[in-house]
């Protein structure tokens, strides 16, 4: 990628951001797209974002001086919004910070929305562009498409008052079919059946240009935003004609209630009655304009859905900018008409749909990545920026991550998983809890990143625009749980991360870990031949007590961090702080009982938390005894950084120091029975929805039977529920009081949680399964509750491609898995699949 | 008096004239407790439907009275009736739409003139000032209701004219005086040919005897869209609060108009696509990839953006009065049309009648929805009117009473 680079000579590359940055990177962009809409302009483009990486190798011992790094390279898009009206404005700034600008002289640029017509000279003149037009419609499925796949929480009910009022809904394997209604000047409705397979089903004359244009000839409301704002102080019940002011009450004989409006605007008739004109207030009657045209569209959108069977409508378009009165108004009307059968959904980033398509469609490879929403970098979804240019403007920065990801073969049932254990957002206490226990540890994280980079005269700098930055963002989240999606500890977590590498601190706690690792290789023979001196259930014990022991040292935690900081805070006392049992969550004597009752497993997975003591005195002799059992072992690892958690390049190194100790181990690696693979996470904890393509292709291939989930960001904060297909042994010590207490144990209680699946499919029925192309099928498809899997009948290349291409694997047939099992020739399995050709629409 | 009952009279003609025997007709009419056929009978016999802006008085004027019956007839049933009769406008906002009238029809048992009047809700004061003028609290009535109003006013009528209501479902009775009126009159449904060609645009009769099933649109204040499969059998599907009294208050907020007639007036003189933006405004012709015509006469009726131009300042300086209340008339009529199309297409309905006051003297708002219809079903839903658009619900009490107050 780049050269190798030490201290002295930072990367002249590396931009040092301000807090809050517009137009990110502008100087070096490429590839403009531009969504020209009436009242937003949304301007995209796609920078190179250079950051460095520490050299876990050539990070050396004694002098933290000495740090190697390299410079990567990641791919970002960018996406800015803004009033139209400064369109010239922005144009101007983009001009000017654009370094060569010259170079876009006849390149051409994918423009969409109603205003490309007229701002098409604007845009050749001032960049020099030539102007590629693109569907607005195919743009905004598009991007509604890309949005719903590569960020999470993207789509939520809304039901206002309601608790919580925003409700997001997960990631799903599948995101097909769907309505798509897009709210600009007039309503299109939209049927999206596949990536490739939509259309337009309908629409309607009265939208967002009908709110506008009559808001205008009614009040003296300049603009859009001032008409919302007007409407959010009227009352409807002024100016439209309620059932209860025809019936005095309710009309009980059709189950009309009496505040439901008979008529929009009706009290206006009478208005200009001699001798008493009535005057109404503005803000009524943008009050009463806004229900009446939101309902409306509702009413019209749940026709639509019921006329072609969709249960799942999103919305998107300028009129709903994720207003609340708007999108309950909607919400009411569709479930009022549908009779609660169609869900009304809302996007958080719906105002760059069009933008992100058509940015899509002038680049198309950036379809065969995963992508992942930055936030330190992206605006809350409410929530706009200043600028120098004195205007406000939102955006959204989403990074292309460094490897494809998909959902995890062995959840049990992915549509319904949910990685975070607690909801921040619907959970006062604990967001109280969490927004501050976060403030109070943002100093440590801070002097630990400047302390990383000694010789860097910027270091207190960007440390200190880092906390401002990140205690900002803590802030907004007290007064906008919502502004990113699901509040949850690991969001929180994943922003420190963000934010730690857009001002330029990679991995502050490379040279901690590397000395722990190592000191703590030293302990590892004398580790091994305490443990080889037990047998049957004592050692089984022991083991689980070393893993406990080991994720006691975690830089993370501050009580831990106070004790390793003041105290010789070793191993030994690590196991003594490990309260007796039984434990807070205690499944030691089923998991003993497994290990010496039941066959030993094929492989297992195991997922790994912090450096040092944890992985080399903790996990590593776990994962040997179960070498030695016969199991196949791969160890998990983050790709990315994250306070002292284990990093897969340090992985490799601590698994090749290890192997020059522990012969098992050795063997292990040379046999290919022991492996080091990413995870793909970035951050503290494990979203098993956006786990490494190449990890899961490698669960299905050894046939994983067993998934250890270690440590309290991994198997606490997240998956704590996440039920899966094949057995799972979560471990973890609460090492956080309030947590502890809140989960009814005291500090440092132990979590030891073991599951199996429902026994209806054997796991290890899998291995009669043995043909290649079958394989990866079938262990894909174990859904041993429901005896129903979801698989792509297709051969490995095909598979590997599909996810590919869709990361999420979309476009699955659903089958039958008992004949799948049963049978043993591939051409009489085909014939279960279901007609998967005849039904597929490409 | 009357020889025989009177509620088998009614069901008896008006199942017989639907093609049903009265055998198998079974009347929702709440359960008959013997009552006395005098009060049945005692005259004057009205039928009211008071809606959210309008109500609805239909009265009946008995031909067939015989020698007896004038000697006992009172004085005050003898000055009302001729005090209906005589005059077509009452007070200062009652009229009477003479043309609507219908002679020597038949209801319960008696023979006679049905008169259709009408009078804002908002005159319910001045209304029953003038009857207690009448002497009506004079006379023990009873008053057959629907609409709203039969809730909301029943303590005045009681109050100030001695009257008690009769109350009956709106719907019930909207459907029940719909079939009575479309079975009596001959050239009672039609339907407009060519709607968008002036010159060839004109009323024709159509034959509804064989109705069922029907989609039933009924525009008064707001909308009520009912599936109706035979004439016991219905259901309220759907409904929108865009309705008259959205397109009459628009136009009163915007033009300065003050009644329904002034706004329909200016609307006639309008030109909605000042007001609205049309698809080809933005797409510059054909809107190709979704099959919209950006260049077709159709556009400019139903492929706009209503009141899309009006964010702009300038554009808004250049309207009339006359445009704007085109362009509220376009864009409520469409929201219907649109509306009732697709429950028309989920409930596998092909015909559509529109009634309700709404449609009165807006032969814009019927040649819309007709060509709507059309276009949009590629010829399969036909949209149908009928003469006596808002009365029905009036009508259809009148002839459900059976003597009872509910």
């Amino acid at each position: 990628m780049a050269e190798f680079d030490d201290e002295q000579s930072l990367p002249q590359s590396i931009k040092l951001p301000g807090a809050v940055e517009v137009f990110a990177n502008l100087k070096n962009a490429q590839l403009f797209a531009i969504d020209i809409g009436l009242s937003l302009t949304k301007i995209a483009y796609y920078s190179k974002v250079s950051y460095r990486k520490g050299l876990y190798e050539n990070a050396g011992l004694g002098n933290s001086g000495e740090r190697a790094y390299k410079v990567f390279e990641g791919n970002r898009l960018h996406f800015v919004k803004f009033e139209t009206r400064h369109f010239e404005s922005c144009l101007n700034f983009v001009k000017e910070n654009l370094v060569h600008a010259e170079r876009f002289q006849g390149k051409s640029t994918k423009v969409t929305g109603g205003g490309a017509f007229k701002y098409t000279p604007l845009l050749q003149e001032k960049l020099g562009l030539l102007i590629d037009k693109e569907d607005e419609l195919s743009c905004l499925i598009k991007g509604c498409n890309f949005l719903l796949k590569n960020i999470s929480c993207e789509a939520f009910e809304f039901e206002r008052h309601g608790s919580p009022e925003y409700k997001f809904q997960k990631a799903t394997p599948n995101i097909f079919p769907y309505m798509l209604v897009n709210i600009g000047s007039g309503v299109s409705i939209l049927k999206v059946d596949s990536e490739k397979q939509f259309e337009r089903v309908g629409g309607t004359a009265t939208g967002g240009g009908t709110f506008w244009g009559l808001g205008s000839l009614l009040t003296k409301a300049k603009g859009f935003d001032e008409l919302l704002q007007l409407a959010e102080r009227g009352d409807h019940r002024n100016i439209d004609m309620l059932v209860k002011d025809i019936y005095g009450g309710d009309y009980k004989l059709q189950g009309l209630p009496g505040e439901l409006i008979a008529s929009s605007f009706g009290k206006a008739m009478s208005c200009n009655n001699n001798p008493e004109p009535h005057q109404f207030s503005e803000a009524d009657i943008a009050r009463s304009l806004l229900f009446t045209i939101s309902n409306d569209i509702g009413q019209i959108a749940s026709l639509y859905a019921s006329m072609h069977n969709m249960d799942k409508v999103y919305f998107g378009g300028y009129f709903l900018r994720n207003h609340p009165l708007s999108m309950h108004s909607i919400s009411y009307s569709i479930k009022y008409w549908s009779h609660g059968k169609v869900k009304p959904l809302f996007l958080r980033h719906e105002g760059y749909l069009c933008a992100i398509g058509a940015f899509l469609y002038g680049a198309e490879q950036s379809d065969k990545f995963s992508w992942l929403e930055n936030y330190a970098g992206s605006s809350g979804f409410k929530d706009s920026i200043s600028t120098k240019l004195g205007i406000q403007v939102d955006q959204l920065e989403i990074d292309q991550a460094e490897n494809a990801v998909t959902f995890c073969p062995l959840l049990s049932d992915p549509s319904s998983y949910n990685p975070d254990t607690m909801d921040l957002a619907q959970d006062k206490e604990a967001r109280d809890y969490w927004l501050q226990c976060f403030e109070e540890s943002v100093d440590k994280f801070v002097a630990r990143a400047i302390h990383s980079q000694p010789q860097s005269p910027t270091a207190k700098d960007r440390a200190s625009k880092l906390k401002e930055k990140y205690i900002n963002r803590l802030h907004y989240l007290h007064l906008q749980p919502f502004a990113y999606g699901t509040l949850t500890v690991r969001t929180l977590l994943d922003t420190i991360e963000h934010c730690m590498k857009e001002f330029d601190f990679p991995d502050p706690y490379l040279h901690q870990k590397k000395i722990e690792n190592e000191n703590a290789l030293k302990h590892l023979p004398d580790r091994i031949s305490a443990l080889d001196k037990l047998e049957g259930a004592e050692k089984i014990k022991a083991l689980v007590l070393g893993v406990l022991s080991g994720n006691m040292f975690d830089w993370g935690a501050q009580e831990v961090v106070t004790l390793m900081e003041t105290t010789n805070f070793g191993f030994k006392e690590a196991q003594e702080q490990i309260p007796g049992r039984p434990w807070l969550q205690d499944c030691l004597d089923d998991w003993i009982n497994r290990l010496q009752e039941d066959r030993p497993h094929k492989c297992a997975a195991i997922f790994v938390d912090n450096s040092g003591v944890d992985i080399v005195l903790g996990i590593l002799p776990f994962a040997r005894d179960l070498l030695q059992r016969g199991t196949k072992v791969i160890l998990c690892a983050n790709s990315t950084p994250a306070l002292n958690d284990v990093t897969y390049p340090e992985l490799v190194v601590t698994l090749r120091d290890a192997a020059k100790v522990c012969r098992v181990i050795k063997k292990a690696i040379k046999e290919n029975r022991l492996l080091a693979m990413e995870t793909a996470q970035a951050g503290p904890c494990l979203d098993l929805s956006r786990l490494n393509l190449d990890l899961c292709l490698a669960m299905v291939q050894h046939k994983v039977d067993l998934v250890v989930i270690e440590g309290m960001g991994r198997s606490l904060h997240t998956n704590l529920y996440a039920k899966m297909k094949c057995e799972c042994l979560k471990l973890a010590v609460v090492k956080n009081r309030w947590l502890a207490l809140r989960l009814g144990g005291d500090m440092y209680a132990v979590i030891c949680k073991y599951e199996r699946p429902p026994r209806k499919v054997k796991t290890g029925d899998l291995g009669k399964i043995d043909n290649g192309q079958r394989k990866i099928c079938s262990t894909i498809c174990i859904e041993a509750e429901r005896n129903v899997c979801i698989c792509k009948k297709l051969n490995e290349e095909k598979l590997t491609k599909d996810m590919n291409l869709s990361k999420k694997g979309t476009g699955e047939e659903i089958c039958e898995l008992e004949p799948r099992l049963s049978s043993s020739t591939d051409d009489n399995d085909n014939d279960n699949d279901y007609n998967a050709e005849d039904d597929d629409p490409l | 008096m009357s020889p025989h009952s009177c509620k088998d009279c009614l069901h008896a003609r008006l199942m017989a004239s639907n093609g049903y025997s009265s055998t198998a007709a079974t009347a929702p009419q709440i359960e008959n407790h013997s009552p006395p056929c005098e009060s049945v009978n005692s005259m004057p016999w009205f039928g009211m439907d008071i809606g959210g802006t309008l109500s609805k008085l239909v009265y009946f004027e008995p031909k067939d009275i015989t020698r007896d019956e004038a000697d006992t007839e009172v004085e005050t049933l003898k000055n009302i009736r001729r005090y209906l009769t005589k005059n077509s406008a009452y007070g200062k906002t009652g009229h009477r739409d003479t043309h609507l009238q219908m002679n020597n029809v038949c209801i319960r048992g008696r023979r006679g003139t049905l008169h259709f009047i009408r009078f804002p809700t908002s005159e319910m004061g001045n209304f029953l000032a003038l009857a207690k003028s009448k002497g009506m609290a004079n006379l023990v009535t009873t008053v057959c209701a629907t609409g709203g109003g039969a809730f909301k006013f029943e303590e005045n009528f009681k109050r100030e004219v001695n009257m008690n209501l009769a109350k009956f479902d709106e719907l019930v009775s909207l459907i029940r005086g719909m079939l009575y009126i479309e079975t009596t009159n001959p050239h009672e449904c039609y339907y407009w040919s060519y709607p968008t060609e002036e010159s060839r645009c004109q009323k024709v009769p159509y034959d509804f005897s064989d109705p069922y099933p029907f989609l039933l649109v009924n525009i008064g204040s707001g909308v009520s869209i009912l599936a109706v499969y035979g004439p016991d059998n219905y259901k309220r599907i759907s409904g929108t609060s865009l309705g008259g009294g959205t397109f009459l208050g628009l136009c009163c907020l915007l033009t300065g108009c003050n009644s329904f007639e002034e706004a329909i007036e200016l609307a006639t003189g309008g030109d909605n696509t000042r007001v609205d933006k049309l698809v080809k405004d933005i797409y510059g012709g054909d809107y190709g990839p979704f099959g919209l015509p950006g260049d077709l006469v159709a556009s400019s009726f139903l492929h706009v953006y209503s009141f899309g131009q009006m964010n702009s300042k300038d554009r808004r300086n250049a309207v009339t009065k006359e445009d704007l209340a085109r362009a509220t008339l376009v864009t409520i009529t469409n929201n219907i049309g649109s509306i009732a199309r697709m429950c028309a297409v989920n409930e596998k309905i092909e015909k559509v009648v529109f009634v309700g006051n709404f449609l009165r003297v807006n032969p814009i708002s019927m040649k819309l929805l007709a060509y709507a219809m059309d276009y949009w079903s590629r010829g399969t839903l036909k949209a149908l009117f009928l003469e006596h658009e808002g009365y029905f619900g009036a009508v259809g009490c009148l002839l459900q009473y059976n003597g009872q107050t509910s």
